[in-house]
């Protein structure tokens, strides 16, 4: 309020109106900040398109296609981050060959911030993920896999904070319940905590100690289950409060578009997934204003 | 005038400073959408040259020639069993027989397979690797489940009901003009409703899939992780000829 009066009461109050372009220019003085997130899941190694014949995705998907609208987005607003809910691994040749170091380059190359670990990712075993980790330049987020007693200990992260033009960004990853989808001799001791309890703990941290002004949740836990006890991306929007977007994998659901859910405190959070195998990139703006600027409490969210 | 201008400056220097210090920080407004990677995208020609290499190689061992087809296998040519399903069920038996017997000491009796899991036929010709992913494109892994004699009649019945012919390979089934069951041998065997058999199937299948519900009362699961499409590439590469076609495992006396 001070700082209001300040300037409402200075001497020069018509020079200050006159001066908006200039510090626009210097510090985006009344302007709205955006921040850009886009997002894929369940890529499995299709690097390619798919073929003009194929029927259910003809002439869909290709990295070479997505790097170029990657890129044009990038270009109309820089403060973006590029994201990935897993299952990099698996589903072409190319991985069967290079056992994911092609996939790992590549979205090293298309600048990608973070990714968090699908059951997939460990097909080649807790060692195949880890021999292609020297090829990933991002950050792979998982907060409820234990990976103490393996060889990825000290490699993985419960989650990174990024900041995007002076907005705080954190992220953390939740992984799947891995006995029974994937062989105990590939994720070794690996050990699966409670998802949505590890959520409720690192969406508070990082909205309150780590003073975030956004939480986003990258899950592999799948979109929704008609078993109500299995942890899904629609419970753990349900369940937990400082969630405010969560990019979803697994169940390889084409969303129309993002799903607006009220979470424990009866606040918005938006879940996202686009299917799977790069048809589809995700995209979610968010706007960020003065206080001075905003004239009512809600956000209002366009899907 | 020379005062007023560095008032001027002083208070353009504040004004910024606070206005740093007012910098936007609450969330106002949220838009989302999916954006489909369509061929209306040009390529980004680093990426696409980049890739080239892997894909020249992955291609290139794809497409090398492992066996040869005289004439087209398909799923389409018989009504109670084909060629295609044959090969298929006859791969999955003879690959993943040795593995299961090193595994447990056990052999497999029979296998049975889904007619819906082959997704392409193999055309007269050449046979490479990647006929074995266009035939069995998903990742689908050879388990072994026994099962009891009572299930397995059920399987038998199932069989039978079944609008396509499923592909099996192991066990013979003689069916009688009127669509009775006549005749079941198992390894050569005639069916024992008292003693257990090892049946060998898609982790997909033994799973519940395509309502193969006898799976369930299955005693015992063991997963080869052995995908049926290495399986197909293994075998392609120890044989010269594909000679698979329809014969008398599956048929109804006229």
């Amino acid at each position: 309020m001070k700082r209001r009066e300040f300037v409402t009461n200075s001497f020069a109050s018509s020079a200050y109106i006159g001066m908006g372009g200039l510090s626009l220019n210097s510090c985006d003085f009344l302007s709205s900040k955006r921040i850009t997130i886009l997002h894929t899941n369940d890529v499995h190694s299709h690097i390619d398109p798919f073929p003009k014949e194929h029927n259910s995705f003809p002439n869909m998907g290709g990295i070479a296609r997505r790097a170029t609208l990657i890129q044009k987005i990038r270009e109309e607003n820089p403060y973006t981050l590029l994201l990935d809910a897993g299952d990099i691994f698996q589903g072409t040749p190319y991985f069967n060959f290079y056992g994911g170091e092609l996939e790992f380059k590549l979205m090293s190359m298309l600048k990608y911030d973070a990714a968090t670990i699908g059951n997939h990712d460990f097909d080649n075993g807790i060692e195949g993920l880890l021999a292609q980790l020297p090829f990933a330049r991002f950050k792979l987020l998982s907060a409820n896999y234990d990976f103490t007693n393996t060889v990825m200990n000290g490699f993985v992260e419960a989650y990174n904070t990024f900041m995007v033009n002076g907005i705080k960004i954190g992220v953390f990853g939740l992984g799947i319940k891995l006995a029974g989808l994937v062989g105990k001799e590939l994720f070794k001791e690996t050990v699966y905590l409670n998802p949505i309890e590890i959520a409720q703990d690192m969406s508070a941290l990082l909205k309150k100690e780590e003073q975030c002004d956004l939480v986003i949740c990258l899950s592999h836990l799948g979109y929704s289950y008609e078993d109500d006890q299995r942890p899904s991306d629609l419970k753990l929007a349900a369940k937990t409060d400082n969630i405010d977007l969560i990019i979803g994998g697994h169940t390889h659901t084409f969303l129309d578009k993002p799903v607006i859910r009220q979470n424990r405190l009866d606040k918005s959070v938006l879940v996202n997934q686009v299917g799977c195998y790069g048809i589809n990139l995700g995209r979610i703006d968010f706007y960020f204003d003065s206080e001075r600027n905003i004239h009512s409490e809600g956000i209002s969210i366009t899907v | 005038m020379i005062l007023k201008i560095q008032h001027f400056v002083i208070f353009v220097t504040i004004a910024c400073l606070y206005a740093c210090n007012d910098a936007p920080k609450k969330l106002s407004k949220i838009s989302g959408k999916q954006l489909p990677i369509t061929d209306s995208i040009n390529v980004t020609d680093s990426i696409d040259i980049f890739v080239a290499p892997y894909r020249k190689r992955v291609n290139e061992v794809l497409d090398s020639t492992l066996a040869f087809a005289p004439s087209q296998i398909t799923k389409k040519d018989g009504k109670y069993n084909t060629s295609a399903g044959n090969l298929m069920a006859d791969i999955m038996l003879s690959e993943a027989n040795p593995v299961f017997k090193s595994r447990t000491g056990h052999e497999i009796d029979f296998v049975i397979s889904n007619y819906g899991g082959i997704r392409s036929i193999i055309s007269e010709g050449k046979v490479s690797a990647r006929t074995a992913y266009e035939v069995m494109p998903f990742d689908n892994s050879i388990v072994v489940v026994a099962i009891k004699g009572k299930s397995v009649r059920d399987l038998i019945s199932f069989l039978i009901n079944a609008k396509n012919p499923h592909p099996i390979a192991g066990i013979q089934i003689i069916l009688n003009n009127n669509e009775t069951l006549k005749d079941v041998n198992i390894q050569g065997l005639p069916f024992d409703e008292n003693r257990t058999y090892y049946v060998a199937t898609s982790n997909y299948l033994a799973d519940g899939g395509d309502e193969m519900g006898f799976f369930r009362d299955g005693l015992n699961t063991v997963d080869l992780n052995y995908l049926i499409r290495n399986a197909m590439i293994d075998y392609f590469k120890k044989v010269d000829t594909l000679t698979a076609k329809v014969d008398d495992r599956f048929i109804k006396i006229e």
